[in-house]
């Protein structure tokens, strides 16, 4: 069960060696996890970020392989998670996701639909299954990592701040949905992290490493805010992003 | 049945149960036979998970209410839903007060004896179960008949037992004669937490109750500045007033306040107003029985001024030997800048048979803190190793946060609860958020 801290004991992470999500893990193990089951599609990596949730204190991990193109199948890994856990899920983190060379594949088909269904698509599917299996508990949290490049979509990343848009305005009626159920879901908006995703990119205004995201993450699990924003400051920002005309916004989206 | 969101009197952690309400103990057995995992509540007044379930079904004892008839000294037999509040408004009419009561009467006999509820005379009269003389109990095997003379394993198992081992039906307790409805109390400020602590030590054993409120957020030389309230039942001679049982709340809080309405500043001040209205040195002062023992009554769900995150309280209680520990205690969360209301201060007595009854004789320190400062779970983490290791423990009816790694090392009957606990209710089929939570369930 989580405590009054909004501390969960039995965590799931669907993308466990993501960079942000360790960084979280790590935390959520100094807390009170005991059990964290990881899923990705590289189990030396899995495995790295097993050990690592024992260091800091899970006294029970596992690992399970998925690839986040086939869709079709993300009902079964969240079943598989489920079972591998062997109680009640107290917090599901959805951290999947892939960046790309924009201007390479957005006159491909496959490569533009792979963003879609890495980044959005399968998300989606496995959020009906983990929603299901919550809802039944009549306990638990979804944290799904959205960004702040949700927030307006740009010309030079369009197939991921527009497939993250989808998923998080489609996250915040998921949200609206669980009220009532015991369960609830917030959305993660971090800014520009130094991680293996970013490797090699130049960094934003406002960028943060992975474990202040993990502090704000925890502060965010705590207050039960629907938007969890990384840094804090963000949530101003993102203000003005909104607000900027359309040229300005291109114009400063330029890099 | 119904579905609900249930939570304690902290408004932490929120989980939805499918909510059944018998009448009788026919209707326990039988709610008991269709669902698969159960768990009973009371009033909701524990301040964490205790009375809850996700996913499974809540056994609401409200309906198993009644009061039999007082014998001539004291006796009585009461529905386990009946609250405090209920039976003092039938007893004290006819001259019998309860033995044990906390801080509020909107409490149920069943949360009394499953929490093994203490008030402030447990230096001399122990807690709820001390008085209790039997109990009807529904575990998964059968309804029984118990006292610390029939099956007095499963009697003091069931004694701070958090309803894991069933639903108690009715409860039979014996009262105290009182005189009258009012208590002469003796209030004196001291300036600091060493004073105060050293004048209960010496004084307590004249009263029959004593209670400090301590001011944890003052610095310096004044850390820890406290008024002491003790108090005796007032004779018929010494008191206008006949038995008058208590009177319905007048104020309420209607809505949930903003989170953050109650911080630093605010509760500073407060600290500060309560702290100067209360007398240098009073005695004698006649009280209400409702003044003296629930003055929070007064007010309706106040517990909604703490917002939407809620709050925690965190009560432990250390040996008599580890009186610095309070000072420790009261010292990192006066540093920390974690705002918190005054603090309750109380000596215990002698501790009861129960397996996971809180109380040992010592001191216990209870206060409540607002849900939201970042530093606030270490903080209280901390404080954990130092109860720990001052060979304390935390009250499990008030907790919504401790780590189930310390609980063992806490509650060291653990283990014999968990036999007994197991005896009747093989299948673990009586759980609840709490008993997950720090896993005390099986
Ligand atoms: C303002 C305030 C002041 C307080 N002061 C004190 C104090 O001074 N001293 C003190 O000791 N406590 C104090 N408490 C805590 C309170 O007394 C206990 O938490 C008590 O258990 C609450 O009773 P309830 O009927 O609300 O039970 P609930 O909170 O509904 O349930 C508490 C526990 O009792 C079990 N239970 C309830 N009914 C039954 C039943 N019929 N059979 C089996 N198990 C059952 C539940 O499963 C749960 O584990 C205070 C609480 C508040 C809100
Ligand atoms: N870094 C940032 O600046 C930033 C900012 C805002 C939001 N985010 C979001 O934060 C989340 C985590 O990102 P991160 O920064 O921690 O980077 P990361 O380490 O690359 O994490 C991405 C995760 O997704 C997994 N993944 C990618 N494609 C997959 C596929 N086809 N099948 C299965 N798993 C796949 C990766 O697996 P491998 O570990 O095996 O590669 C990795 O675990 C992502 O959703 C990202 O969009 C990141």
């Amino acid at each position: 069960m989580e405590n009054a801290f909004g501390q969960p004991q039995n965590v799931i992470v669907l993308g466990g060696s993501s960079d942000i999500a360790r960084a979280i893990t790590k935390k959520l193990c100094t807390a009170r996890t005991h059990t964290v089951v990881l899923a990705g599609r590289n189990q030396q990596l899995l495995d790295e970020s097993a050990k690592e949730a024992q260091e800091y204190g899970a006294t029970k991990t596992d690992t399970l392989l998925f690839q986040a193109e086939e869709v079709a199948k993300a009902g079964e890994v969240v079943t598989a998670a489920f079972d591998k856990v062997g109680e009640n899920v107290d917090l599901v983190i959805i951290a999947v996701g892939m960046l790309c060379n924009q201007r390479e594949i957005e006159n491909d088909p496959l490569g533009s639909a792979r963003m879609a269904n890495v980044n959005y698509t399968w998300p989606v599917a496995a959020l009906g299954e983990i929603r299901r299996r919550l809802v039944a508990q009549g306990s638990g949290r979804i944290l799904v990592i959205s960004s702040v490049a949700s927030v307006r979509v740009y010309r030079d990343a369009y197939l991921y701040s527009g497939a993250k848009a989808g998923l998080d305005r489609l996250c915040q009626g998921v949200a609206e949905s669980l009220k009532g159920t015991g369960v609830t879901l917030q959305l993660l908006r971090p800014g520009f992290v130094r991680s293996k995703m970013t490797t090699g990119q130049k960094e934003a205004p406002f960028t943060t490493g992975v474990n202040e995201v993990a502090e704000n993450t925890m502060r965010g699990l705590a207050s039960g805010d629907l938007v969890i924003w990384s840094p804090p400051i963000l949530k101003y920002v993102a203000v003005a992003m909104r607000l900027m005309p359309n040229q300005v916004w291109h114009k400063l989206m330029k890099r | 049945m119904s579905k609900e969101t249930l939570y304690g009197w902290g408004r932490t952690s929120p989980s939805v149960s499918d909510v059944v309400s018998p009448a009788t103990e026919l209707e326990v057995i039988k709610d008991m036979s269709t669902a698969k995992r159960y768990i009973a509540r009371g009033l909701g007044r524990s301040y964490g998970d205790a009375a809850q379930l996700g996913g499974g079904t809540v056994i609401d004892n409200r309906d198993l209410d009644g009061v039999g008839v007082i014998s001539n000294d004291g006796v009585v037999t009461v529905g386990a839903g009946t609250s405090i509040d209920e039976l003092l408004s039938f007893s004290i009419p006819q001259g019998w007060f309860v033995p044990v009561t906390p801080g509020t009467r909107q409490v149920t006999l069943g949360g009394a004896v499953a929490a093994d509820v203490h008030g402030k005379n447990h230096h001399v009269d122990g807690s709820f179960g001390n008085h209790v003389l039997e109990m009807r109990l529904v575990t998964p095997k059968g309804a029984v008949t118990i006292s610390p003379n029939n099956d007095a394993e499963l009697f003091w198992a069931t004694i701070g037992g958090m309803g894991l081992t069933g639903v108690i039906t009715t409860v039979t307790v014996k009262m105290l004669k009182i005189e009258s409805s009012q208590v002469l109390v003796d209030t004196e400020r001291f300036a600091n937490l060493d004073a105060v602590m050293a004048a209960m030590q010496s004084g307590d054993d004249a009263y029959k109750y004593s209670v400090a409120w301590v001011d944890c957020m003052s610095k310096g030389s004044s850390m820890g500045r406290a008024i002491l309230t003790r108090g005796d039942h007032a004779a018929k001679d010494d008191s206008t007033k006949r038995l008058e049982g208590p009177k319905p709340a007048k104020l309420f809080v209607p809505f949930n306040a903003p989170s953050g309405l109650l911080n630093t500043f605010t509760i500073k001040a407060f600290n500060e107003l309560w702290f100067r209205a209360a007398p240098k040195k009073k005695v004698g002062q006649p009280q209400s029985l409702s003044a003296f023992f629930h003055p929070l009554d007064g007010v309706r769900d106040w517990n909604r001024l703490y917002g939407k995150r809620g709050f925690v309280q965190y009560q432990f209680a250390v040996p008599e030997s580890a009186g610095e520990t309070v000072t420790k205690a009261i010292e990192r969360l006066s540093s920390s800048g974690v705002p918190s209301f005054l603090a309750v201060l109380k000596r215990f007595g002698a501790s009861n048979e129960g397996m996971l009854s809180f109380p040992m004789p010592g001191w216990t320190l209870a206060l409540d803190l607002p849900v939201g400062p970042s530093a606030l779970p270490q903080v209280l983490d901390d404080l954990d190793e130092m109860v720990l290791g001052a060979g304390g423990r935390i009250y499990f009816a008030k907790d919504a946060r401790l780590s189930h790694e310390k609980v063992r090392a806490m509650y060291p009957r653990l283990d014999e609860f968990l036999n007994v606990k197991n005896r009747v209710d093989p299948e673990g089929r009586l759980i609840s958020d709490l008993s997950r939570r720090l896993h005390i369930g099986r």
